[in-house]
């Protein structure tokens, strides 16, 4: 079955190089909102193509159940966390800055500006 | 090829850690911890598959209930306070 161990090892790459991406986003993403979205590419993408690669690996079985059971604990489980996380952020009084902002060209008073804790 | 994933999975988690240590307010320090036990997760799942011991999946289920639950946590003690919060109370902050 080599096509099933391409696709499989192809998946794994796919999912090591958008956790590495998400990561990346994490650090490099300028204030908290953007940061929830660098990360849940990681929880998506990343976690998705790494286990469907895992479940080629492992063939019919307990193993892929279990791995179709953390697939789907990501599936609900990571909305949920980033919802309740921004929800946090604006109830905590942090905005997200807006693109006008990062320039620096217009300084809208009051609105723009995330409030630094 | 498991150790290029498990490889790829290290270099996310010292980022964010990075991210923990760093962020500015507690909510990047949290997001940053939820993708610490995501990152683990996944760790745990190709480890045991690169061991030939993918029991360690069983860990890696709890270990994802367990993260759910501890930001939720976590998330509800810095919103109103305390974790046995009255949601019919509103929050004098």
């Amino acid at each position: 079955m080599l096509f099933v161990e391409v696709l499989s090892w192809a998946l794994i790459l796919l999912g090591s190089f958008f956790t590495v991406v998400g990561a990346l986003g994490l650090v490099r993403m300028p204030d908290v909102f953007t940061r929830m979205h660098a990360a849940s590419v990681t929880e998506t993408l990343g976690v998705g193509f790494l286990i469907l690669g895992m479940c080629l690996q492992a063939g019919l079985g307990l193993v892929t159940l279990k791995l179709f059971f953390l697939l789907a604990l990501f599936f609900f489980t990571a909305p949920v966390v980033t919802h309740a996380l921004a929800q946090a952020c604006m109830h905590e009084g942090i905005r997200p800055v807006l693109a006008e902002d990062r320039r620096g060209a217009k300084k809208s008073t009051g609105t723009g500006d995330g409030r630094q804790t | 090829m498991f150790v290029i994933a498990a490889a790829a999975i290290l270099v996310a988690l010292a980022l964010a850690i990075a991210r923990a240590i760093k962020g500015p307010t507690v909510f990047d320090r949290v997001l940053a911890g939820n993708m610490v036990g995501t990152l683990s997760i996944m760790l745990l799942a190709v480890v045991g598959f690169l061991t030939g011991r993918p029991e360690f999946l069983d860990i890696g289920l709890t270990y994802g209930l367990l993260n759910l639950i501890g930001t939720l946590a976590v998330l509800k003690f810095f919103r109103h306070g305390d974790l046995a919060h009255d949601s019919d109370v509103e929050p004098s902050s």
